[in-house]
C-alpha cells in the first residue's frame, strides 16, 4: 500500500465526528481604510512613509532618499532606475541591487501591510535581495483589515504573493530589534496614484 | 531510551543566574505584548473561537481536505509527496535533491524538519545545509537544537552568540554588539542564498482550496530560500491544512499577535505555482499525527499553529528553558504531544507543570492544554511509567487517606516535630522540600482535635 | 442555613487555625455548621499525580461524609476544584453528582450564596498583597485573569475590600503561578522554589506586609520560601482576615 493510501486510510478511520465550519465575519464595521491608519500601522512595524515629492519626479526622489545607491532596479514604470527588470535573466543577478522599486496592488490599514505578487515584482527576488525597497501605493487602494485583504482575487490567481509589512526584522539575539535581517533593510512606502502622470527629469540633468 | 529528567535539567538552567533572569523576563515581555494586542481587538475572544472551530472542522474532515489540497497543488504544477514517518520524509527529501544533483540547501525554520531529524540524515549523504533563520543558524553553529519554536536562541545571551560566531564564522570574539552579530550572519549567509541548489521551508498553513503554502516570517529568509534556487521543497505536517483562503484572515491575525505581540509578521508569503523553469515539491508528513487524530482526549493538540504563546506564558518553561524538555517541542504544547512520540522517554514532562492553566488561556486555537496534561498523567500512571518512588507514595497515600482511623493516627502525633510526620505526607523527599524552603511547623493539635475540644465536648460553641 | 464544613487534610494537620477561622466566620453569619468527623482528604494528591485507582477509595469516603448536605464549604480553592471538576475516580452516582454540585470554596460561598455585605467585627490595617491561587482563579473563575480580555471582577476583592483599614498593593505579576502545584513542589523542586522566590520577592517589592490568599497550600510554599529568604512578609488566610484576625 502506498504511503498516500495508508495515511489517508488512517486519517479517515481516526477522524472524530464531524464539526461544522463556522462563518467568518469581516469584523470591519466602523474600521477606517484610511491612509492615516495605514501610515500609523506601517511605522509601528518599522516601515517608512514618504510623501511623494511635489514635482512628482519619483526617480529624483529615489535618488534623494538613497544618494549613495549605485544600482536602482524598478519593476514599475513610474520609476526608471538604472537596471531594467526585463534585463534580469536569473534572480541572483539582482544580488547587487541597492534600491528596488515596486508598485503594491493594495495596502491594509489594520497592519500597515502592502500586497503584491510575482507580476508586480517582475522577478520576485527583487523584494528580498534589494538592500532597500521602495513601494508605490495608490492611497485609494487600501482595505480595512486582513479579512478584507484575503478577499482579493489575486490570492487565487497569483503564482506567488506576499504581504510585506515594513522591512525584514529579527529580535533573535537578546530580544534586540534589528531591521534588515536577511531581507530588505528599509521599506519606504510612497503614496502615488496609479496612472498619475509623472514628469520625468530631463536626462543629463 | 533514557527517560528525560526535566527537573534535573532545570536545576542547571536555574543556576545560570543571568541567563535565567533574561530568559524569564524576555518571554514574559512577549506574553505582555500579546496581552496588549489582544486587548486592542474587541473580537479577540471571538477570533479564538473561530480559529478553534475552523481547525476542529478541518481535522474532522482532514482526509477530504488533504485530497483537495493535493489535487489543487498538483494542478498548479506542484509535486505532492506523502511521508508516513520521519524516516520516509527524510528519504523523500534526499531523493528529490539527489535526483536533481542538488548538493546545497538553504532552509527556513521548520519544526517539522527538526522533528524528523532531517539535517544529520542529509548531511551524512553529502548535502550541505544552511539554516538561514538567525536563531536557527546560531543553534546550528553551536550544535544545539532550537530551544523555542519562534525564538530558537532565546536561552542565549549576546556573549554566547559572540562566542559561537567567533568560533565558526570568524567574527571578533570580543565584539558582542547585537547589530554587529546580526550583520555578520546576514553577510555570511547571503552568498549561500545566491548559489544554493535547493531551498526549503516549512508551512504555517496549507490552503486546500488553492493548493497554496503559506509561510510567515520576519527575516525574509523563507522568500530568499524559495526565489533564488531552481528547486523548492516544503515540509508540511498534515495538520497544517486549512480549508479556504478566507480562513487565513483569522489565523494570520492571531499568529503573530500571539507569538510576538505584533499584528502580523513582516512577511506573509503565499507559494502556489512554481516560477517558470523551477520545481516545487510539497512533502505531506504524518509521523504519528493520524494516530493522534484518533485519541479522544488528545486530538485537539493537532489544532496547534505553532505560535509559542503557551511557552511564553508558562512559568515553568520560562524558568527551565526549552532544552530541558529534551524534545523538538517543549513547553506546554510539547508536554502534550511528546508522549505520543515516546511515552516512556517523555513520561516526566506532564509533571513539569503546576496545572495553572495559563497556557490554555492564551492559546489562539483554544487547545485545552492543561486539561490534556492532567489526562496524560493518568495514562502514564496506568501504563506504569511513573517513577517507583512516586507510585509507592501514592499507593500509601491512597490507603491512609481512605481510612479515617489510619489518617488520624498519622496526623495526630501530639507535639511531634516535623521529622516524625508520616512518610506519605512528605513522600520521603523531605530533604527536597527543605533544600530551598523552610518546613512548616507542626501545630500542637489538628483542627479535628480542636473541634472535639471546643464544639463537641461542651455541646456547642464555647 | 446548614453547611457541612470541609477541612482539607493539610489544613487539619498544619494550619488548623484556618479551619477554626472558617468555622467561626460561618457561625458569625448565623450559619449552622456541621463538621463530619470522619473526613480525611478529597483525594487531590493522588488524582493530580494521575493515580486514579489510588484515589478512588478516598473519593468514595469523601462522598460518604458529605452526602446529604445542600452546601459543603471548604477553605481551599484547589481542593474544591478537584471535587467539583475532577472527582471522577468513582462511578458518577446521583449522590456523587450532588456532592460535586454542592461544594463551594469559602470566598465564592460568601460572595455568591450568602452575599455578605459587611464584616463589622473585622479590621486589618495592613498593606496586603492578594494571592489568587490558580485553581481559584482559572478553574473556579473567582476573578478576572490577565490572559483574558474581559470586564474586571474579583470575588476575593469583593469581600476583602469591605475590611476596615485594609490597603492593597499590587505585585508586578499578580496572577503568575507561585509554583506550589502539589507534588510539583517536591518533584520539580528547583523550578518550584524559583517560582516561589520570584513570587514573594514580587510582593515584597510592592510593599506587602501580608500576603492574603484563599489557598493555604500556595501560602505554605510561599511562606517556606519567604522564611528561607529572610523576607519580613507574613501570611494569613482570607478566612482569618474576614473572621477578625488583627495580625
Amino acid at each position: 500500500m502506498s504511503s498516500r493510501h495508508e495515511i489517508l486510510d488512517r486519517v479517515r478511520k481516526n477522524q472524530p465526528a464531524p464539526r461544522p465550519l463556522p462563518n467568518v465575519p469581516m469584523f470591519d464595521a466602523g474600521v477606517a481604510a484610511s491612509l492615516d491608519a495605514f501610515r500609523t500601522a506601517l511605522s509601528r512595524m518599522g516601515g517608512r512613509f514618504v510623501p511623494a515629492a511635489d514635482d512628482q519626479d519619483l526617480d529624483a526622489q529615489v535618488h534623494a532618499l538613497f544618494p549613495d545607491a549605485k544600482v536602482v532596479c524598478s519593476a514599475t514604470p513610474e520609476v526608471k532606475g538604472n537596471r531594467p527588470i526585463d534585463s534580469i535573466r536569473a534572480p541572483r543577478d539582482l544580488h547587487d541591487v541597492d534600491v528596488g522599486v515596486v508598485r503594491a496592488v493594495f495596502g491594509v490599514a489594520e497592519t500597515g501591510s502592502i500586497w503584491l505578487s510575482d507580476a508586480e515584482f517582475g522577478v520576485s527576488a527583487l523584494g528580498f535581495l534589494s538592500q532597500h525597497l521602495i513601494v508605490l501605493l495608490d492611497p485609494q487602494a487600501i482595505v480595512t483589515n486582513m479579512h478584507r485583504a484575503y478577499q482579493h482575487p489575486g490570492l487565487f490567481t497569483a503564482d506567488y504573493s506576499v504581504f510585506m509589512t515594513g522591512p525584514s526584522a529579527t529580535a533573535d539575539i537578546e530580544g534586540v530589534l534589528i531591521h534588515g535581517a536577511q531581507g530588505v533593510r528599509t521599506m519606504s512606502v510612497i503614496p502615488c496614484r496609479r496612472g498619475a502622470r509623472v514628469t520625468p527629469r530631463p536626462t543629463g540633468a | 531510551m533514557k527517560r528525560i529528567d526535566h527537573a534535573e535539567a532545570s536545576s542547571h538552567f536555574i543556576k545560570a543566574k543571568d541567563h535565567i533572569e533574561f530568559h524569564d523576563r524576555r518571554l514574559w515581555d512577549l506574553r505582555q505584548k500579546r496581552d496588549r494586542e489582544s486587548v486592542q481587538l474587541d473580537e479577540w475572544e471571538a477570533l479564538r473561537t473561530l480559529a478553534s472551530e475552523i481547525k476542529e472542522h478541518t481535522l474532522t474532515h482532514l482526509a477530504d481536505y488533504l485530497e483537495e489540497f493535493e489535487a489543487n497543488a498538483t494542478r498548479n504544477g506542484v509535486h505532492v509527496h506523502w511521508a508516513r514517518d520521519a524516516a520516509e520524509h527524510n528519504q523523500i527529501v534526499f531523493e528529490i535533491m539527489n535526483s536533481r544533483g542538488a548538493r546545497t540547501l538553504v532552509k527556513a525554520k521548520s519544526m517539522l524538519t527538526d522533528e524528523c531529524d532531517m539535517r544529520p540524515f542529509l548531511e551524512t549523504r553529502g548535502i550541505e545545509i544552511m539554516e538561514t533563520d538567525l536563531g536557527e543558524r546560531i543553534q546550528q553553529l553551536d550544535d544545539e537544537p532550537p530551544s523555542h519554536i519562534v525564538v530558537p536562541a532565546v536561552h542565549k545571551l549576546r556573549a554566547d552568540v559572540a562566542r559561537v560566531f567567533s568560533e565558526t564564522i570568524g567574527t571578533d570574539p570580543k565584539n558582542s554588539d547585537v547589530h554587529y552579530l546580526a550583520e555578520s550572519q546576514r553577510q555570511h549567509t547571503r552568498p549561500y542564498f545566491l548559489r544554493a541548489d535547493a531551498g526549503m521551508t516549512g508551512a504555517n498553513f496549507a490552503v486546500a482550496e488553492t493548493g497554496s503554502i503559506v509561510v510567515c516570517t520576519n527575516e525574509g529568509n523563507a522568500d530568499l530560500s524559495v526565489h533564488l534556487p531552481p528547486l523548492y521543497i516544503a515540509s508540511v505536517g498534515i495538520e497544517k491544512v486549512v480549508p479556504r483562503i478566507e480562513h487565513l484572515g483569522v489565523f494570520v491575525r492571531m499568529l503573530s499577535r500571539s507569538a510576538l505581540g505584533s499584528p502580523i509578521t513582516q512577511l506573509t508569503s503565499h507559494f502556489r505555482v512554481p516560477r517558470k523553469g523551477t520545481e516545487m515539491h510539497v512533502v505531506l508528513v504524518d509521523n504519528g499525527r493520524s494516530e493522534r487524530l484518533g485519541m479522544d482526549d488528545f486530538w485537539y493538540s493537532l489544532k496547534c499553529i505553532r505560535c509559542g504563546a503557551c511557552m511564553n506564558t508558562c512559568p515553568v518553561y520560562r524558568r527551565s528553558g526549552g532544552l530541558s524538555y529534551g524534545a523538538t517541542y517543549s513547553g506546554p504544547i510539547g508536554v502534550i504531544i511528546d508522549p505520543t512520540f515516546n511515552l516512556r522517554k517523555y513520561s516526566s514532562l506532564p509533571f513539569a507543570s503546576t496545572l495553572n492553566g495559563s497556557c490554555t488561556s492564551v492559546c489562539p486555537v483554544r487547545i485545552n492544554i492543561h486539561e490534556q496534561i492532567y489526562k496524560w498523567r493518568q495514562i502514564i500512571s496506568e501504563r506504569n511509567q511513573l517513577p517507583m518512588i512516586k507510585k509507592e507514595a501514592m499507593q500509601i497515600a491512597g490507603k491512609v487517606l481512605s481510612s479515617p482511623r489510619l489518617y488520624r493516627a498519622a496526623v495526630e502525633t501530639a507535639g511531634a516535630g516535623v521529622e516524625h510526620l508520616p512518610r506519605f505526607m512528605l513522600y520521603n523527599r523531605l530533604n527536597t522540600w527543605g533544600l530551598q524552603r523552610e518546613v512548616p511547623q507542626a501545630p500542637p493539635s489538628t483542627f479535628r482535635q480542636w473541634y472535639l475540644e471546643h464544639r463537641v465536648k461542651n455541646g456547642g460553641r464555647g | 442555613m446548614k453547611v457541612a464544613l470541609f477541612v482539607p487534610c493539610y489544613i487539619d494537620a498544619f494550619f488548623p487555625e484556618v479551619g477554626v477561622a472558617t468555622l467561626e466566620l460561618l457561625e458569625r453569619l448565623d450559619i449552622e455548621v456541621v463538621y463530619p468527623l470522619d473526613q480525611t482528604c478529597c483525594a487531590q494528591p493522588m488524582a493530580n499525580s494521575g493515580c486514579h485507582a489510588e484515589a478512588a477509595a478516598t473519593e468514595k469516603l469523601f462522598v460518604r461524609n458529605f452526602a446529604g448536605f445542600d452546601y459543603i464549604v471548604g477553605p481551599s480553592g484547589s481542593c474544591v476544584h478537584h471535587v467539583r471538576d475532577h472527582l471522577t475516580a468513582i462511578p458518577q452516582t446521583p449522590q456523587v453528582t450532588k456532592v460535586r454540585r454542592n461544594i463551594y470554596e469559602l470566598v465564592e460561598f460568601l460572595h455568591d450564596v450568602v452575599k455578605v455585605q459587611a464584616f463589622p467585627w473585622a479590621s486589618f490595617p495592613h498593606k496586603v498583597g492578594l494571592h489568587n491561587g490558580c485553581s481559584t482563579l482559572r478553574a473556579l473563575r473567582e476573578a478576572k485573569t490577565s490572559e483574558i480580555d474581559e470586564p474586571y471582577f474579583s470575588k476575593p476583592m469583593g469581600l476583602l475590600s469591605k475590611i476596615k483599614g485594609i490597603e492593597f498593593v499590587t505585585p508586578e505579576r499578580p496572577d503568575e503561578c507561585c509554583g506550589f502545584g502539589g507534588t510539583f513542589s517536591v518533584f520539580e523542586e528547583p523550578v518550584s522554589a524559583r517560582m516561589g522566590y520570584d513570587k514573594v520577592n514580587d510582593h515584597h517589592r510592592a510593599g506587602a506586609e501580608y500576603i492574603v490568599s484563599a489557598d493555604m497550600s500556595c501560602m505554605m510554599h510561599q511562606k517556606g520560601c519567604a522564611e528561607r529568604l529572610g523576607l519580613p512578609i507574613k501570611f494569613i488566610h482570607v478566612a482569618q482576615v474576614l473572621n477578625g484576625a488583627q495580625a
